[in-house]
């Protein structure tokens, strides 16, 4: 019955999110001189090289050399640029948290720290590259906007938004192929979450690649009968709370979903909303206190309990605890 | 030509702001404060291009400076003050809750004059980097300016700023470090030798220049002026300049022990008659 009304999402093609950044920046690059480029030895992994070929004069090759480059950035704001530093989100991160913290975040400069590889589906390259605590360390920064956004389109459209904030902005995608459905018009609007799928009976709130996963898992509930409703948050902070609490005050239990440590995620930000608003129950699909290790990013999704069926199953089971 | 009478008078006014700040609130971090009195003083009242009543974050057209050893706020804040970013009176709420002036130097307050947080060493040198190089891009003329300490230079990160400085021809940009030899622990060659700084500096494709007198008004004058004719020749340039510690006070020099201790009454009154009070003490 409720998969004939549901809205049924699609896409043409997968793609990478770490392309949807390079093709935001080209076209930011186009549209606001002030735009500048800093990247460390990993032009061609960020995608940053259409920006490279079209500015060389404004895009600064800083080596491997991280916090050198976050120093740089900071400083090259005084004066009115903005840069956009690429590197890999190990290395964006918990590589480089002093100097983010002292010379962006405190000294509030308007630095957009972006960060491609997050998570498990960095694959084979193993634990030492998939950093799983990187949007933790960058939400507990004051005034640190952090965005992780679920598919090519919505990162383009973030990328290309973050240059209209005036103040830091973590930006974190990542590297394999997943679909691609968010609309190319869509506007990106920081802070303001998607909601993807009406439904009553269970609330799952999905952030970066884990996005698509929930869409895959309220269509199979729905073929329970259970009717879910999506949020998709591509903003961690500022969070979406109005939507969040209007959405659990109809469906009564929610179900966080992100590859990220369950310590310091989204569905940690979700928790901390909740009981200090309305307490509600809640199931966590994040990895749970784990490195992680070499594989496909398919296999370790599935192993660390990333998957559709995670979903599904938390879903399940949150519902179970509602009063 | 600088005035070098007056400016002599303006750091005997620096040194007691100085010893005044860190006795009021018992903290803060008088000696390399003291020792680096006359290379802010020469810079903030004569080879400054800047406009410190008309302030603002950007500085087009300015020349910048950049602390990165930011515990030496006291000869900083005096500088600022002394020199017209704000008024003389503010030093009053050095370190105290609900000041601008913060144990270190910060932005976030809005304190006129300051333009990065520093404290965390080891930064400074990539952040003037970073202004240097929108300077270029700006194509602004001004210079930008770095103070580093000694010890400071333990930190990995001066490094990878001083390879990148070299290697893309930063040659806007004047860095000095404050070689006084000493820091928490000790001497820097007890507890970590630096080694030849003016062999890796060179090394690393710096034009290096010596000053041995970091204590004499016009040594560094002329080294700053020197530092100037050098730049545009597609190389950073890196004063190194020595200093001694506590500068000035005479039972507070030489010594790494008051890096960070305030002195008490008695030696505060003791300080303050080696240093006349020119421009009135706030």
């Amino acid at each position: 019955m409720e998969t004939k009304t549901m809205k049924k999402y699609t896409y043409t093609e997968k793609k990478d999110t770490r392309s949807g950044f390079g093709a935001g920046l080209s076209e930011l690059g186009k549209k606001n001189e002030n735009v500048v480029a800093l990247c460390a030895d990993l032009t061609g992994s960020l995608k940053m090289d259409a920006f490279q070929k079209e500015h060389p004069d404004r895009f600064f090759q800083i080596g491997i050399a991280e916090a050198n480059m976050m120093g740089i950035a900071a400083g090259m704001t005084i004066g009115g640029k903005i840069p956009f530093t690429g590197t890999f989100a190990n290395f964006s991160t918990g590589r480089v948290y002093d100097q983010i913290r002292q010379s962006i975040a405190y000294s509030g400069k308007n630095v957009k720290i972006c960060a491609s590889h997050a998570g498990l589906t960095l694959g084979e390259d193993g634990a030492t590259h998939q950093i799983l605590e990187d949007l933790g360390l960058m939400k507990m920064l004051p005034h640190m906007v952090v965005i992780n956004p679920c598919d090519f389109n919505q990162t383009k459209a973030a990328t290309i938004a973050i240059a209209d904030h005036h103040g830091p902005v973590y930006l974190r995608f990542g590297r394999p192929n997943v679909p691609n459905f968010t609309p190319a018009d869509q506007q990106f609007e920081i802070g303001k979450g998607i909601l993807l799928y009406e439904g009553t009976d269970v609330t799952i709130v999905a952030t970066g690649h884990l996005t698509w996963k929930a869409i895959e898992a309220a269509e199979a509930l729905a073929e329970k009968g259970i009717r879910a409703e999506v949020i998709n948050i591509h903003t961690i902070k500022p969070l979406d709370n109005e939507l969040i609490l209007k959405s659990v005050k109809k469906t009564g239990c929610i179900v966080s979903a992100e590859e990220h440590q369950m310590n310091g995620g989204l569905g940690d930000s979700v928790a901390q909303l909740l009981s200090r608003h309305y307490p509600t129950p809640q199931e966590f699909v994040a990895v749970n206190d784990s490195f992680g290790e070499s594989g496909t990013p398919d296999e370790l999704m599935k192993k660390y309990g990333l998957d559709t069926p995670n979903i599904i199953e938390a879903a399940v089971k949150v519902m179970g605890r509602k009063k | 030509m600088a005035d070098v009478a007056q400016l002599k008078k303006v750091c005997t006014q620096v040194r007691r702001d100085i010893v005044r700040m860190v006795h009021a609130v018992n903290s803060g971090h008088p000696g390399g404060s003291l020792g680096c009195t006359e290379y802010f003083v020469a810079l903030y009242f004569d080879v400054l291009k800047h406009q410190p009543r008309n302030w603002n974050m950007n500085g087009a057209g300015e020349d910048l400076f950049f602390l990165s050893n930011g515990h030496i706020s006291p000869v900083y804040y005096s500088a600022l003050a002394r020199s017209g970013y704000f008024d003389a009176k503010e030093m009053a709420s050095f370190r105290k809750l609900n000041s601008r002036l913060q144990g270190h130097p910060t932005t976030h307050e809005g304190l006129e004059g300051v333009r990065i947080a520093s404290g965390s060493l080891g930064q400074g040198m990539s952040v003037a980097i970073g202004a240097a190089v929108t300077k270029k891009l700006n194509k602004d003329n001004s210079i930008v300016y770095s103070l580093h300490g000694d010890g400071e230079l333990q930190e990995g990160q001066i490094w990878e700023a001083a390879m990148y400085a070299a290697g893309k021809k930063i040659d806007n940009y004047i860095a000095t470090v404050d070689f006084n030899g000493q820091q928490i622990d000790g001497s820097t060659e007890q507890v970590l030798p630096l080694g030849s700084l003016k062999a890796k500096f060179e090394a690393f494709g710096w034009e290096v220049l010596e000053n041995n007198a970091g204590n004499d008004i016009e040594k560094v004058l002329e080294y700053l002026n020197k530092a100037k004719t050098l730049l545009g020749k597609g190389k950073p340039v890196m004063i190194l300049m020595k200093t001694e510690m506590g500068h000035g006070v005479d039972f507070m020099m030489g010594s790494h022990k008051w890096h960070g201790v305030a002195p008490n009454d008695e030696q505060l009154a003791k300080a303050l008659a080696q240093n006349e009070e020119t421009l009135g003490d706030y």
